[in-house]
């Protein structure tokens, strides 16, 4: 047995299990809904951190996503996917905590929480053979916070329609689902986003690229 | 030649082109629009060493802590939803406002031929504006109410918005019951002002059971920011003085006739 058939069987395994969990939590088993919970849980939390780009908004999400779920649980239809449905009810909440976090910062103009993560997750230091230099780590942190900047510019659609696009990879017409927008108009967001990144982000990654080829880097 | 354009490119490597052959058999003899395109790629390879952290191996379990002690001891199925008595409620007031319309409507078609239509027009924007009026003096009181909502000291973290928000979903139900109706009716004025109302309705009943102050904050700035409350109370004063003009006036009785014929 392949491992793509291998997957495909344990994807369409996990359905199945899902779909049973589901029946016993409408007739009353709350616990099991718990297996739906312990087992979607860092998928939903990966979208979410990835929308909100932070840890603290994207627990939330993840807690309201399953919340939500599970009073809605009586609207979910027997032939769908758990998995796929509770992530869209996150992609949801979390585009409305982005708004809101948006509103928040613009108020209280509070600066950016670039180090929010600290060095641990710097993305050059999980190169193992590289050994950061002075320079390399500037350079790094320099680019990881114009990225984060980057997609913090971009509206909640861009942000949304690019995260589920790009990392996820979502079918278009499931971003059009969560976006309330047409096919055509989600590819747009989604090169809007790409593009927009891109501006803001090529002028780094050329001098990066620069650096390396001149041998500043190690 | 022709090249690529970035759209086509972006679409090309996000994997949502519609021409794919044709843009991949372009790049193999195009050494611009591929050198165009590693740019492009290696923008999104640097987004892609951004890291995302590991919650950790029980993440599942600490996720269902803290929401089993929130949940209802049983989750309802959609037809359950209908049954709840608030929702019986707001569709027992829409049903009512139905068959009070169309119960006008045939008592005026068996009076007098001359103003019949007219009056059956006027009977029926008499109902819309009644319970219009109601639903608009309903959501002004709730938006009030979570405007001045304030946590009880200043060390609370959290203020409990259920009632404003079970509130809010009822709400937002009629209100989109009254705004097509207002559409069907042509009034462009009050579905705005109900389309309006409808999002900031639909906020209320989005937004957390228990929200921080600054949360609350937030909703309250968009209520503000929005003039919704303003914008209610012109719209519900307008539809008083139309409730005033499309009253009927006082039936004459034979007393009344008989003094006129005197004359």
């Amino acid at each position: 047995m392949n491992r793509m058939q291998q997957s495909v069987e344990s994807t369409q395994a996990i359905a199945e299990s899902d779909a049973i969990a589901v029946e016993r939590t409408l007739a009353g088993d709350r616990d099991a809904y718990r297996v739906l919970v312990e087992r979607h849980s860092h998928t939903v939390f990966r979208l979410a951190y990835r929308m909100t780009g932070n840890r603290h908004d994207a627990e939330e999400v993840v807690q309201e996503a399953f919340l939500r779920g599970y009073q809605k649980l009586g609207q979910f239809a027997a032939r769908s996917n758990f998995g796929t449905w509770v992530y869209r009810i996150a992609a949801n909440y979390a585009i409305d905590r982005m708004r809101q976090r948006q509103k928040e910062e613009a108020r209280r103009e509070a600066p950016r929480a670039e180090d929010r993560d600290g060095m641990e997750n710097d993305p050059l230091n999980r190169v193992k053979d590289e050994a950061p230099t002075p320079e390399r780590l500037t350079q790094s942190i320099e680019l990881r916070k114009q990225m984060e900047q980057a997609l913090a510019a971009l509206s909640e659609a861009e942000r949304t329609a690019f995260v589920m696009r790009h990392w996820e990879g979502c079918g278009i017409e499931e971003i059009a689902e969560v976006l309330k927008s047409s096919s055509n108009a989600t590819k747009n967001t989604v090169f809007r986003a790409v593009q927009k990144l891109r501006r803001a982000l090529q002028p780094f990654v050329e001098t990066k690229a620069q650096a390396r080829a001149m041998g500043t880097e190690s | 030649m022709k090249h690529m354009t970035e759209e086509e490119l972006i679409a090309f490597r996000e994997g949502v082109a519609e021409q794919r052959a044709v843009i991949s058999e372009h790049l193999a003899a195009c050494e611009a629009c591929r050198g165009e395109l590693k740019r492009i790629q290696a923008v999104l390879a640097a987004l892609d060493t951004l890291p995302v952290p590991d919650p950790g191996a029980d993440y599942g379990r600490r996720v269902w802590r803290e929401i089993a002690p929130r949940l209802a001891e049983k989750p309802v199925r959609w037809w359950q939803v209908w049954m709840q008595p608030r929702r019986l409620a707001a569709a027992g007031a829409v049903v009512a406002l139905i068959i009070v319309a169309f119960v006008a409507g045939r008592i005026t078609k068996r009076g007098n031929t001359g103003d019949n239509v007219a009056n059956k027009e006027q009977v029926r924007e008499r109902v819309l504006v009644v319970a219009v009026g109601e639903h608009l003096g309903h959501s002004e009181r709730m938006l009030v109410e979570l405007s001045n909502a304030a946590p009880n000291n200043p060390a609370q973290k959290e203020i409990n918005i259920s009632a404003e928000q079970r509130r809010a979903e009822d709400l937002l139900e009629e209100n989109r019951l009254y705004r097509q109706t207002a559409l069907q009716e042509g009034d462009a004025g009050l579905a705005s002002v109900l389309d309006e109302l409808e999002r900031v309705l639909l906020d209320v009943a989005h937004s957390p059971e228990e929200v921080t102050p600054v949360q609350l904050e937030a909703i309250q700035k968009k209520i503000e920011g929005r003039g919704i409350l303003f914008k209610v109370r012109v719209v519900n004063k307008g539809l008083q003085q139309r409730q005033e003009a499309t009253k009927p006036a006082p039936a004459q009785n034979e007393s009344t006739k008989r003094e006129r014929n005197k004359v």
